[in-house]
């Protein structure tokens, strides 16, 4: 997965529900992998495929008329367990960007670490994002990171969205928080000389 | 002006404090298990450095792992991979493990306390939301994702930016058969399950104060799933008496330079919190969950809520939740037929969660139709419930008594709720299909759940309670 990102436009997947927690994006029994890659094809399982694994004809992704790299949740997206397999499904299905209203502190931390960008909305603008797409599956969304604005291009609606200087600069240019701690390293160590407990 | 206990430890562990840039935060204790773990560790071959400060990680394997025959090969192959994946990446890595068959071996948020590696003062980190459980001991204690755990892996630090602070205060004193999982299923019910999303919870007031350790990791254990950070406890007394030799707690002159520093660990008077919140413990009954994330609960004697209690645009995320419970609007849960009873999992499966059901159980048995787990949380736990004969209270009562892990919880090994069943359970997350594909879950305390356990139904333990 490409390690930088810097703007996009894109039709969207619409996924209307609030509290979307993370062993809905990837439920646990499909957390036995040891490697990053190929767990898109279970991102959201249950509410994609029966229990016989026939596709769910109500589920958006099984709709071929909603397609693109831009997926839109409710409220309080990513809630729930740590898994970064989640954000690793939602990257390997070939999202670039998450868009809600608000999101799980962990889910949003594991986003960003694998470049995956987390827009956040008012509710006001996520519910135009909703009906933009409702009124045409294809709606493009614009998001643009360097100037920190999302638009449904159509209407020309248009939202800036708050993101720290630090994680910008890291999906901008590729870079992860390892790399610049690794940096440190004299540091940390000059840190540990200070310590006076045992632990 | 005063430091809450949160900036105390937080501002005590930045390394590097950059404006612009997260705090490079110094952990002092991470836990690792075999799921949140593999990747991390291929990221360290990737680029060829070792483990930073190998002493400072633990290992335990707990979140896939059978609950029965543990003295035989794991049977699932991508399961048993897994686990062996992590043996052999502690090997390499000299990363200490206690795996499968270690005397040691349990659920990680239950082993770090009881081996007295949790200690006060500690930033502790685990690839586990159920981190926040070691706060009860006055840490500041949190979960992270696979690309953290090997950024503490490389470096020993981890990249974070300083959450707010918000303090829940409960006052007052608990009824009879209402426990610490009712005060936090009370409370998140309350706020939400994104109502302290930001926000580092410290707990305190009488009722909180008047809790042993184990009922407070109960606690702080669910902060996360009112979206907090983390939560934690102002140690005290109670908090030391605890530590106080177990196996890897301080000794000797360790001990008392140790204690020295833990007891100025608390929030000054003057400090100042973002928020904070305040109950009445008076108010709080048994509690339990009807819907499909851990904010949608009640007492136990009280009414899910009809659609023209909720706000409009609330309804349809609701609907389809009560759909999932095949359950409806305004219905009351007392008396709801259940199928299985789970008691187990990083909120409820130590040592006085088992014994507070067996008490409650002895000389009972529990109802026909009715499935009953209990796993205890780690192998010092099942030999502690053995030696005080607790085993044969639950196998008198038709209870399964089965071996640690993380089990039905999240259901990743065999231990899944059949479809469409109704399971009372210990744990801590109501999701959907958490408990196994379409499984209902109702989240309660092992006393709610032992009592549904001898009447096949939901039940006011109070009730029991007043006619034994």
């Amino acid at each position: 997965m490409s390690k930088i990102f810097q703007h996009l436009v894109s039709s969207a997947v619409p996924v209307p529900i609030e509290n979307i927690d993370t062993d809905q994006i990837i439920p646990a029994r499909f957390l036995k992998a040891t490697t990053r890659e190929g767990f898109g094809e279970n991102l959201f399982r249950d509410w994609r495929y029966n229990p016989d694994n026939t596709p769910k004809a109500d589920f958006v992704m099984n709709n071929p008329v909603y397609s693109g790299q831009i997926l839109v949740g409710g409220k309080n997206f990513g809630c729930g367990s740590s898994r970064e397999h989640a954000a690793w499904a939602i990257a390997d299905a070939g999202f670039k960007v998450v868009v809600s209203s608000f999101f799980a502190d962990i889910f949003k931390n594991n986003a960003l670490n694998t470049f995956i960008l987390p827009v956040q909305v008012s509710e006001g603008f996520l519910d135009r994002i909703f009906k933009a797409i409702e009124a045409d599956p294809k709606a493009q969304l614009e998001v643009d990171l360097e100037n920190q604005f999302i638009k449904i291009v159509s209407t020309g609606e248009k939202e800036d969205f708050d993101i720290n200087q630090y994680k910008k600069t890291c999906l901008l240019n590729g870079y992860d928080d390892i790399d610049y701690l690794l940096s440190l390293r004299k540091e940390i160590e000059q840190y540990e000389t200070t310590r006076t407990y045992n632990f | 002006m005063g430091k809450t206990l949160f900036d105390k430890i937080w501002d005590s562990h930045i390394v590097v404090s950059k404006p612009g840039h997260p705090d490079a935060v110094y952990i002092n204790t991470h836990f690792i298990h075999e799921v949140t773990s593999p990747q991390a560790f291929d990221g360290l071959r990737k680029r060829g450095i070792p483990v930073f400060r190998p002493a400072k990680t633990r290992a335990t394997a707990d979140h896939n792992v059978p609950t029965l025959h543990q003295d035989q090969p794991i049977k699932e192959a991508l399961s048993r991979h897994q686990v062996e994946m992590l043996t052999k990446n502690t090997a390499e890595f000299g990363v200490e493990l206690y795996g499968l068959g270690h005397r040691f071996q349990g659920i990680v948020h239950v082993i770090g306390p009881e081996l007295g590696i949790t200690l006060p003062g500690m930033t502790i980190v685990c690839g586990d939301s159920h981190t926040s459980t070691h706060g009860a001991f006055g840490a500041v204690a949190f979960g992270i994702g696979t690309s953290e755990v090997e950024q503490v892996l490389a470096t020993q630090c981890i990249l974070q930016y300083k959450p707010k602070r918000m303090k829940i205060e409960v006052n007052g004193q608990l009824g009879k058969g209402v426990l610490s999982k009712d005060i936090i299923l009370y409370i998140i019910s309350k706020i939400s399950a994104s109502g302290a999303t930001g926000y580092f919870v410290e707990y305190a007031g009488e009722a909180i104060r008047s809790l042993s350790m184990e009922a407070r990791m109960t606690i702080c254990n669910m902060s996360i799933e009112m979206g907090a950070r983390g939560g934690l406890i102002a140690p005290d007394e109670t908090t030391f008496d605890y530590i106080k030799g177990r196996e890897f707690a301080p000794k000797g002159a360790d001990w008392d330079k140790s204690l020295e520093y833990w007891k100025t660990l608390y929030s000054d008077s003057d400090a100042e919190f973002d928020k904070v919140l305040t109950f009445d413990a008076a108010d709080i009954e048994p509690q339990i969950t009807y819907g499909t994330n851990p904010g949608m609960g009640m007492g136990v004697t009280r009414h899910i809520p009809a659609l023209d209690q909720l706000d409009e645009k609330e309804r349809p995320s609701f609907k389809k939740s009560l759909e999932y419970m095949d359950l409806q609007p305004g219905a009351e849960l007392l008396g709801k037929k259940i199928d299985y009873v789970f008691i187990g999992s990083c909120t409820n499966s130590r040592i006085e969660d088992l014994r507070l059901v067996a008490d409650f159980v002895k000389g009972k048995h529990k109802a026909d139709d009715v499935v009953v787990w209990i796993v205890p949380g780690s192998k010092q736990v099942e030999a502690q419930a053995m030696e005080e004969g607790i085993d044969k209270i639950f196998a008198e009562a038709g209870f399964q008594l089965r071996e640690p892990g993380c089990s039905a919880c999240l259901a990743m090994n065999e231990d899944k709720v059949p479809a469409g069943m109704y399971c009372i359970s210990t744990s801590n997350r109501n999701f959907e299909g958490r408990q196994g594909p379409n499984a209902r879950t109702f989240l309660a305390s092992p006393l709610t759940a032992a009592a549904a356990a001898i009447t096949g139904k939901v039940t006011d333990v109070r009730e029991l309670l007043v006619n034994s």
